[in-house]
């Protein structure tokens, strides 16, 4: 494989083992140029683990990690072509947000002019302009993590790095930054790699992504692959909310024991007599519960067969008091058989 | 909302009320048995009374202090425990830095150890330090000198510089280190400029704690010394051969305000009220 | 050039501990820990009575040497006067540490523990010093008790055998005084660090369930608080234990351990004896840190 054709990034059954604890357990990724990739599992799930090998921070036990298929697992992270952008930001608190920022470059030993004007372009990008004078201590979590952005980006890496970046973030600033990371990278172009618990996030943002669950990755595959096909039981629950189907339940529903999963908006909630879609599936049973959440409503049915099965509806045409009386009402479920996902593990 | 409560032992559970006045009156006794005494010394470094003994004073005057500046051997001393300050903070500086960077970034066993050894000397009453020290020295066959003096003083002032820096280090957190060398610098560089100016108030402040311990220490030099005498040792035989009682009296005045400022200045850089163990 | 260097060391992280860790460790382990241990063989020879000079063979006669009257006398003296003064300190440290930790609030709280702090690391000489001015027969405190009309009582609790003397500066309670002055700090903090310690939520569900302010501080507070009690019994104990100017400056010619040993070691050339006698106060230190660990002290350090 060339250089020009090589991934960005390159896992090759990479673990990491502290003693008896498995980390990261023969992990093979790869990631392409200008790709917005993300990593996304529970905490203890290894995705931190193979970013800071990326970044340098940790040594593979086993296997080996490439960038642009030159094979970096024994370099340290000073001589790596990736930056990163740490969860608690650590900007240096002793320099000013310019100082900050131009740090990669005055280790590099570049030209005072030519820094100034580069810092002024990175404060630029992530909208901070005449920020430079400032300390960290003075500046908000938000603008923090802007400086964080801009003092990796100024060194032009052909990789990007980060590392929960909008966990510290309330609601409305985190929606905001999503956006904002989307543009700066298309405007950028380089590889974004970022890590992340929040799967809403992750489904997003990115233009694929990888789901880890104990140090190995279960799928991967672009936000609406991994939502609508997941592969194994671990990525259909984690991955947004769903109906995990065994036993005899799936026996039933799907006619093999399972497991299989349906994703509660798939499933039509109708009135008993109603008449179903062609070719759906259907069940009858009664309301157990109904949570009014606002933009929906969650349902939890029991079905007359045995099982429960839940249900979201959009508050279309029902609204909170509804909800509040549907309980013990009698219901007819209705779905499309192709909406069951067979699953794996 | 104040209140206030009349039985003496009572705790208040609103806090920031008055506290009983029982509790109150306790606590100044307290406070001022811990500084009349010194305040008893500063009074009769000015007493005409060359005795210096009768209390209240018959007269005032500075004539002691004249006195005192003429004195060549008080220069002596004060010239050598500055000396041994100096080269023992130093030291202290030095290797309590490196024990603390290594207990703190470091992942090995016994760091627990590591701690209790840099403790040790002065957790061991100073006595056994200093009989410890004299047998060890008088093996080697080393002359006590001045640099046997530094060896003592050195040895038990590490650990106010490792409490100092190693809280520091705790505080800080690795990332920096590591966002350090991601941008490019090596492991020097990353402590030239990232985790040195970190340090350099927790250096700074452990330094003069450290050169406090040593300008005031008396019961290690005892036996580390030779023939010199610091200033606690000059001070020391005059409590046994009181004959220059209003030079001492002077030299006292001198020894608590020049060992006082390196606390109160340590003191701020700490943060004030910091919790920074002996 | 030091590029390869960092490079090295940041493959091998051993070498770098390495590089850290030996300096301190060699000094330590060599200058202290080194000593240590020749004190300790020392202990083991034993001075010959006829020639006087140092035998290096190993032997617990000088160890036999410390069960005479007059060296178990000197023990005792020694431990007694420090558990009198861990108990005086305990009680007269309470009342500050208490206010200090459950009321006093920003400035004041800062300038008590200055107020604390100055005292704990400002020289101990010449505190000392001080205390042979006050305690003398002319000085502040015999006018005091005139002063007042109590010079009668003076002297009479300076008649009580054990505690008095020809004069206070001579006298067993000089002593007892100036330990505690002394070492008053080392007793303040830890209790007040453990006081603080004291969630505010407790006190107030003692409260609510119902107990009177007196019994909220005998059965919440003080139990958390005895940690800190200990700590501070800790320092005070082992440093009483090893002094020897205090006892020196103060009082009569009754010897400390302290002292003791420095006499040892000093002209009278029998440094087994010394060493040996410094080995007693470490083991009372050793057996009382274990029992104070068990109750949980060395969290209040």
């Amino acid at each position: 494989m060339t250089a020009m054709t090589a991934p960005a990034v390159r896992f090759v059954d990479v673990s990491r083992h502290f003693g008896e604890v498995r980390a990261v357990d023969g992990v093979s990724l790869e990631i392409a140029d200008g790709e917005f990739f993300a990593m996304l599992g529970p905490s203890g799930s290894g995705k931190t683990t193979c970013l800071r090998m990326l970044a340098g921070f940790e040594r593979p036990t086993a296997g080996r990690v490439e960038l642009h298929g030159r094979d970096v697992t024994d370099l340290p992270p000073y001589e790596r072509d990736v930056n990163t952008v740490f969860q608690d930001y650590a900007l240096f608190p002793h320099l000013t947000v310019a100082d900050n920022v131009a740090y990669g470059l005055t280790i590099k030993k570049v030209a005072k002019p030519e820094i100034r004007r580069r810092v002024d372009e990175a404060l630029d990008l992530v909208c901070l302009p005449d920020y430079g004078a400032r300390k960290p201590a003075q500046l908000s979590g938000g603008q923090r993590q802007r400086v964080a952005l801009a003092r990796a980006l100024i060194n032009r890496p052909r990789v990007l790095l980060l590392d929960e970046p909008l966990g510290a973030l309330d609601l409305k600033l985190r929606q905001q930054m999503q956006t904002e990371l989307k543009a700066i990278q298309r405007q950028v172009g380089i590889t974004f790699l970022f890590v992340t618990h929040d799967q809403e996030e992750a489904l997003a943002m990115s233009d694929r992504l990888a789901v880890f669950n104990q140090g190995r990755v279960e799928q991967v595959g672009t936000p609406a692959e991994v939502y609508e096909r997941p592969r194994t039981v671990f990525v259909a629950g984690f991955v947004g909310t769903t109906n995990l189907l065994v036993g005899d339940l799936a026996q039933r529903l799907t006619g093999t024991p399972g497991p299989a999963a349906i994703r509660p908006e798939r499933i039509r909630l109708l009135a008993p007599e109603a008449l179903a879609g062609a070719g759906e599936a259907i069940a009858a049973g009664s309301i157990r519960e109904a949570v009014y959440l606002g933009m929906h409503t969650r349902y939890t049915v029991d079905l007359d067969e045995g099982g429960e099965l839940a249900v979201v509806a959009q508050n279309l045409d029902a609204d909170a008091a509804d909800a509040a009386c549907a309980q013990g009402r009698r219901v007819r479920l209705a779905w499309e058989p192709s909406a069951i996902r067979a699953l794996v593990g | 909302m104040r209140s206030s409560v009349r039985s003496k032992s009572g705790s208040d559970s609103r806090g920031g009320e008055r506290a009983p006045l029982g509790l109150k009156l306790a606590a100044l006794g307290a406070i001022l048995f811990l500084h009349l005494p010194l305040l008893v010394v500063f009074l009769y470094a000015f007493t005409t009374d060359e005795a210096t003994l009768t209390f209240p004073p018959p007269g005032l005057t500075l004539r002691w202090f004249s006195l005192a500046w003429q004195r060549a051997d008080l220069w002596q001393a004060f010239s050598l425990s500055l000396r041994v300050a100096a080269v023992s903070t130093t030291v202290a500086v030095v290797l309590g830095t490196l024990a603390a960077l290594a207990v703190v970034r470091g992942r090995f066993a016994g760091r627990e150890m590591v701690t209790l050894l840099v403790i040790l000397p002065i957790a061991l009453p100073g006595i056994v330090t200093g009989i410890a020290l004299r047998s060890g020295l008088a093996l080697t066959g080393l002359p006590f000198s001045f640099w046997t003096i530094v060896a003592g003083h050195g040895t038990f002032c590490i650990v106010t510089v490792y409490n100092n820096v190693a809280a520091r280090l705790r505080r800080t957190g690795r990332s920096q280190i590591e966002a350090s060398m991601d941008l490019g610098a090596d492991t020097f560089q990353t402590f030239r400029r990232i985790v040195l100016p970190g340090l350099a108030t927790a250096l700074l402040a452990g330094g003069m704690l450290a050169f406090s311990l040593s300008f005031d220490e008396v019961i290690v030099t005892t036996f580390t010394a030779g023939q010199q005498r610091t200033l606690p040792i000059w001070i020391l035989d005059q409590l046994t051969r009181p004959r220059d009682r209003p030079v001492t009296n002077v030299t006292a005045l001198f020894v608590i305000a020049v060992t006082t400022l390196p606390i109160l200045l340590a003191h701020r850089l700490s943060g004030g009220g910091g919790r920074e163990e002996r | 050039m030091l590029r390869r260097a960092a490079n090295f060391l940041f493959r091998h992280p051993r070498w770098a501990l390495g590089l850290l860790l030996g300096p301190p460790l060699l000094w330590l382990g060599v200058v202290y820990l080194g000593s240590l241990a020749a004190l300790l063989v020392q202990s083991f020879f034993h001075v010959d009575d006829f020639t006087g000079q140092v035998v290096r063979s190993f032997s617990f006669a000088t160890y036999a040497q410390l069960f005479t009257p007059a060296n178990l006398d000197i023990f005792r003296r020694t431990t007694v006067m420090a558990a009198a003064v861990t108990i005086a300190a305990a009680l007269l440290s309470f009342p500050l540490a208490y206010f200090m930790a459950r009321y006093a609030r920003g400035r004041v709280r800062s300038m008590l523990y200055l107020g604390v702090i100055l005292p704990l690391w400002s020289s101990y000489i010449v505190r000392v010093y001080s205390w042979k001015l006050i305690l003398a027969k002319e000085g502040i405190l015999s006018w005091f008790f005139s002063a007042v009309g109590m010079s009668r009582v003076l002297d009479a609790v300076l008649g009580i055998p054990g505690i008095g003397g020809p004069s206070l500066s001579f006298s067993t309670l000089g002593r007892f005084l100036v330990f505690l002055y002394i070492w008053l700090p080392y007793m303040i903090l830890p209790i007040q660090a453990a006081l603080e310690r004291v969630p505010k939520s407790l006190l107030e569900a003692s409260a609510d369930l119902g107990a009177p302010p007196g019994k909220t501080f005998r059965k919440v507070t003080l139990p958390l608080a005895l940690p800190g009690v200990i700590a501070g019994s800790i320092f005070t104990f082992s440093l009483t234990l090893g002094d020897f100017i205090i006892p020196g400056t103060i009082g009569d010619s009754s010897l400390f351990i302290g002292q003791a040993v420095l006499r040892h070691q000093g002209t009278a050339g029998n440094v087994p004896l010394a060493a040996a006698m410094t080995v007693v106060p470490m083991l009372i230190m050793a057996a009382y840190l274990a029992w104070a660990r068990r109750l949980g002290a060395f969290d209040a350090l």
